[in-house]
């Protein structure tokens, strides 16, 4: 089978958020990039299925040339060949992201028989990149999947719902968007690395739709956690945390 | 929670492995009033030591470097956190392998025994996951190992605190350092303000952001260590503890490798230099990892992948271990490669102990505590001295080129000669067009442009023939040439001008001058005005910290001239006697003056055709000086020789200088007048004069009887290590410092070799020579002698070995070449009774 699956360089914070000047964009300059995590697990499910199935794994991002860095992650994990919708790395909303990407899997020679994505990025989480691709390509879509299996044209999808589990049977071709705790992706391998210098990666421009909602600016909220108190240590720190036990309703 | 006391004697700043060996090593003696801060949680602030790979390698070719890591080493077992796992250095190359001939010279020399060359079969019986093919061999130190950095942190500031003489205060931020009076009054945090005399920085790579609360300068920039760690290896599923196969250094591709617990970790120093400003860390919450663990640059690392495979084939190309942790971690660079310890030159109680690494952490700790206690640190630690720099060096352009350049040595082949391609030709002497066209060959001397050698005497290599001792082992021949040696015979013939323009020059003066410079140096400086005194600067135990000529010039007025290298660091021996009232002061004219050395036996006519003072041996005697003119240009004129010979220092303005080198040029001509480099003019010539320098032969570790340098009279004016001397003038030396001559050049393959320095010098039949306090003999100093056809070592020899004729060894690239004791003492080789000098 032939997977696409979709992926977006976003920035590596740590617990505060720095925001350029201007309050339009989070500082970067200090920091690094990654994948969404569920995008991760969306790539290692891909993986899996070529594993057990065959096929081939093409990775789509819209983003700036630096999301080559993530692409060459993800090659190293497994994917056979990437694509790169190059942009100048000005804020693409999710309507204009789903728009490019669904026209790029729509040309490219590949005819994929399933489609995935993280059930939303990190940095902007708009759940809806997935359910638009999924609209302009008119395929069936399923998302926050949490357990996937493919046998024969037709995906098994599974979603938590509360305690209990939905489960759904999709005809291939279809969407489907995923969640953490789907699978526990891996490590890239050195060989990985060095195989994955070796795949290929097309960058196309596809012109960017005009923004439905624009950015107006960015707001770091006040954050109220803590972070650590050290309760002393040694016998002196028991009482200290029998209070904060009882404080939160473990001990009586 | 602790609270911060208001008033300290030292604010620490920095819990990393160098504050907490600072903070535990200064109350371990004995000081009771410690504050150690850090903006970062405890015990892990987020600093260096955070993501340090733990792993010592105790050779080093620097002696000071060497014996703060066996120091530390020491420390590390003493809180029992080392684990000897054994280090492996392997070779790719035969330039490697001969690299691994000079490790076990210095192993010999520096006190490390457990060190040996292995075949690539022995290297593959001890580290089975190696691909031996590749390899040529390996250089073994078994005594090798890992430490645990924080813990060994942890451990010594909870004995500093259960001493009662720490107060320890995380997550608190250093807002300002307040200096009053170029000295440190305060520490501003965000949890309150200490007063405390002293303040030491010991926050590796935030090192310039601290330096500048207090106005100053630590020359040094974040740069990334690239590593990752992989794993799980299925072949230490099993593994017990943290190390268990010996840590691997690929000396040839930049890299290293050990084991770490079921995983492979693999470094590199291999990639380009990528250099931070110290503004573009992170806050300890801003960073998604830690403050100075940035995120991995893979396309950088993608030939060290590849390398790494090639020699861990079996692990790194196993697919099915993954990278579990990959970080360009942030490490301090230095322009000169060398940490920055000791006391700010300009705020006093200001101390730095900074790009220290995890392997000489401790030993740092101890020697800057030392320091600021005693005075003086058992381990010398002149080349790593704070004061050391020059104001160019502090420029962020010139730290950035040198470090940049620097980086990708780490694991180099570096010669002991090797000269910096970066930034030259900036700092030039006002004779350097004329060197140029003389083709002059330039080192680096303290920053300035000296030239070593001018290719322009190369006729006179014929002339001499095989008296310039000709070499062709390429190593000895790298940064050499034997115009040095035909430079050197010329002007014993004749006569020859030197650019001396490289010392650091600085005036004392006011009321009590004469106090400040009678306080700082050993000799009588009460003297005429007038006078020129080569004298010794010792530390508080009486070891050497400079050696150095003081002019007297008037009554409250005298001039110091010293070497470039280390002159700097001469002026802080001088500005710490400095009274607070302001009666005396130090004015540096080291960029103001240039020098020029016209010596030789005819030096004497070249002068009298230019200048109508008097310049015979009656009107103008040795170790005199005064003013003279030639032509309209005056110039203070000094006789006084570091080759030996009849001649002059001359030092004039900077302008004025190029007029009165084509002076001296013009009117030498008929005198057989060359240009002489410093291979001859700073090299060859003082040693066979028995001329002691400061870094070889003189320092801390040593004292006068010992180097043989015991003046007359101890004069009745104190000065520093007074007491200390005066001591050691009653008592037998230990070791003595002697001249050697090698007898027979001749190697094992036939070739002729020539040392060129810190080899170990043994008994014939290959027995360390080690002295009564344990210092090993080793040749301090190995050149050329050319007037006496000989290769002379210094070295300090055992008393029972310092005996003329006494039959030795030197150790050098694998073989041991017979030498023999040709003068114990100071007593010159060449011209014993020093008649040319006073003629």
């Amino acid at each position: 089978m032939d997977i696409a699956v979709c992926v977006k360089r976003v920035p590596l914070v740590g617990s505060t958020f720095i925001l350029n000047d201007d309050s339009m964009s989070i500082d970067t300059s200090r920091i690094g990039a990654t994948l969404s995590p569920h995008e991760e697990n969306a790539v290692e499910a891909a993986v899996r299925l070529i594993e057990a199935h065959g096929g081939s794994i093409t990775l789509f991002s819209v983003g700036s040339a630096e999301s080559l860095e993530q692409l060459r992650e993800q090659l190293a994990i497994g994917a056979d060949r990437a694509v790169l919708i190059e942009t100048d790395g000005a804020e693409v909303d999710s309507q204009a992201a789903a728009a490019m990407l669904a026209q790029a899997i729509n040309q490219d020679a590949t005819s994929f028989d399933l489609i995935l994505l993280g059930s939303e990025s990190v940095d902007s989480g708009g759940y809806q990149t997935g359910i638009r691709i999924s609209h302009a390509l008119g395929l069936p879509v399923v998302t926050n999947v949490k357990g996937l299996s493919c046998e024969q044209g037709t995906a098994t999808c599974e979603r938590a719902v509360g305690t209990s589990r939905e489960v759904y049977e999709v005809n291939l071709p279809a969407v489907i968007t995923v969640l953490d705790g789907l699978n526990i992706p891996r490590y890239p391998s050195v060989p990985g690395r060095i195989k994955a210098r070796k795949k290929p990666i097309d960058q196309v421009t596809i012109t960017i739709p005009a923004p439905t909602s624009v950015r107006t600016s960015l707001r770091v909220p006040v954050s109220t956690s803590k972070g650590a108190t050290n309760l002393g240590s040694g016998q002196e720190a028991a009482k200290a945390l029998i209070d904060v036990f009882k404080q939160i309703g473990v001990m009586q | 929670m602790s609270t911060l006391p208001a008033k300290a004697k030292v604010v620490v700043i920095g819990a990393g492995i160098v504050g907490n060996s600072v903070a535990y090593h200064l109350a371990k003696l004995g000081w009771t009033d410690i504050v150690q801060i850090d903006k970062g949680p405890l015990p892990n602030p987020g600093g260096s030591t955070g993501h340090a790979s733990n792993f010592i390698f105790p050779v080093d070719h620097t002696k000071e470097m060497s014996e703060l890591t066996l120091d530390s080493m020491r420390q590390y077992k003493e809180f029992g956190v080392f684990v000897e796992s054994g280090g492996i250095e392997v070779a790719r190359t035969p330039e490697r392998m001969q690299e691994f001939h000079r490790r076990m010279q210095s192993a010999r020399s520096f006190g490390i025994d457990h060190s040996s060359l292995l075949t690539p079969a022995e290297v593959k019986a001890i580290v089975p996951y190696i691909d031996e093919s590749i390899i040529l061999g390996g250089f073994q130190t078994t005594s090798a190992g890992v430490v645990d950095s924080l813990r060994m942190g942890t451990l010594m500031r909870e004995d500093a605190m259960e001493k009662g003489a720490l107060t320890v205060s995380s997550n608190t931020e250093v807002l300002d350092i307040v200096v009053e009076d170029d000295r440190i009054k305060s520490v501003v945090t965000d949890k309150g303000e200490i007063d405390c005399e002293y303040v030491v920085i010991a926050t590796g790579c935030w090192g310039p952001k601290l330096a500048a609360m207090a106005g100053v300068s630590i020359p040094l920039t974040p740069a990334v260590h690239q590593m990752k760690d992989i794993g799980p290896v299925p072949m230490f599923l099993n593994a017990k503890s943290d190390i268990e196969y010996p840590v691997v250094r690929d000396m040839d591709t930049n890299m290293y490798e050990r084991q770490h617990g079921t995983g492979l970790e693999i470094g590199s120093y291999a990639h380009r230099p990528i250099l931070y400003k110290v503004e573009d860390i992170p806050s300890n919450a801003e960073a998604a990892l830690s403050p100075t663990e940035f995120p991995f640059t893979q396309e950088d690392f993608d030939l060290q992948d590849e390398h790494a495979l090639e020699l861990m084939p079996d692990i790194v190309g196993d697919e099915s271990i993954g990278e579990k942790y990959a970080i360009n971690g942030l490490l301090s660079l230095v322009p000169d490669g060398m940490p920055i310890l000791g006391e700010a030159p300009h705020v006093k109680g200001l101390w730095s102990a900074s790009a220290v690494w995890v392997k000489e952490g401790p030993g740092v700790g101890r020697a800057i505590a030392e320091d600021m206690v005693l005075g003086v640190s058992e381990i010398d630690f002149h080349g790593e001295e704070y004061s050391r720099f020059q104001d160019f060096q502090l420029s962020h352009e010139y730290i950035q080129a040198r470090c940049s350049e620097g980086f990708n040595k780490m694991y180099g082949i570096v010669h002991p000669s090797e000269q910096w391609e970066s930034l030259r030709g900036v700092r030039v002497s006002p004779f350097y067009e004329r060197e140029k066209a003389l083709g002059a060959f330039f080192f680096e001397a303290g920053g300035m442009e000296r030239p070593q050698w001018y290719q322009a005497n190369a006729p006179l290599v014929e002339k001499f023939g095989d008296a310039v001792m000709p070499r062709t082992a390429e190593w000895e021949s790298r940064w050499w040439s034997p115009i040095i040696n035909a430079e050197h015979l010329q002007l014993r013939e004749t006569c020859a001008i030197a650019d001396l323009t490289a010392f650091v020059i600085f005036d004392v003066t006011g009321p009590k001058a004469l106090d400040v410079v009678q306080k700082t140096v050993v000799r009588q400086m009460d003297v005429a005005p007038g006078k020129t005194i080569y004298t010794p600067v010792l530390a508080a135990n009486g070891g050497f910290k400079a050696d150095l000529t003081v002019m007297r010039l008037g009554k409250n007025h005298f001039r110091v001239v010293t070497g470039g290298a280390h002159g700097m660091a001469d002026k802080k021996a001088f500005a710490n006697n400095l009274p607070a009232d302001g009666t005396a002061h130090i004015s540096d004219l080291t960029s103001g003056m240039t020098t020029i050395g016209v010596w030789g036996p005819n030096a004497r006519k070249v002068l009298e055709s230019i200048t109508s003072d008097d310049v015979s041996n009656e009107g103008f005697p040795f170790a005199t000086c005064r003013l003279i003119e030639i032509g309209n240009i005056r110039v203070l004129a000094s006789r006084i020789s570091y080759v030996g010979e009849l001649g002059w220092e001359l030092y004039l303005p900077v302008e004025t200088g190029l007029a009165l080198w084509d002076k001296i040029w013009e009117a030498g001509q008929p005198h057989g007048l060359i240009a002489a480099g410093a291979g001859a003019t700073v090299g060859t010539g003082r040693l066979e004069k028995s001329y002691r320098a400061y870094g070889n032969e003189l320092e801390t570790s040593y004292n006068m009887v010992e180097a043989g340098m015991v003046f007359p009279k101890v004069k009745d004016q104190d000065f520093v290590g007074k007491e200390a001397y005066v001591a050691h003038r009653s008592v037998e030396p230990i070791t003595i410092l002697c001249s050697l001559f090698i007898d027979d050049h001749t190697s094992s393959t036939g070739e002729k070799r020539f040392p060129l320095g810190w080899e170990p010098v043994v008994t014939r039949a290959g027995e360390l020579l080690i002295d009564a306090k344990g210092r090993r003999s080793f040749a301090n100093s190995a050149g050329s002698a050319p007037s006496l056809g000989k290769h002379v070592i210094m070295s300090y020899l055992p008393p029972e070995y310092a005996k003329v004729g006494q039959g030795l060894a030197i150790e050098y690239m694998g073989d041991r070449f017979p030498c023999t004791v040709a003068v114990v003492g100071s007593k010159p080789l060449f011209d014993p009774d020093n008649e040319r000098v006073r003629s």
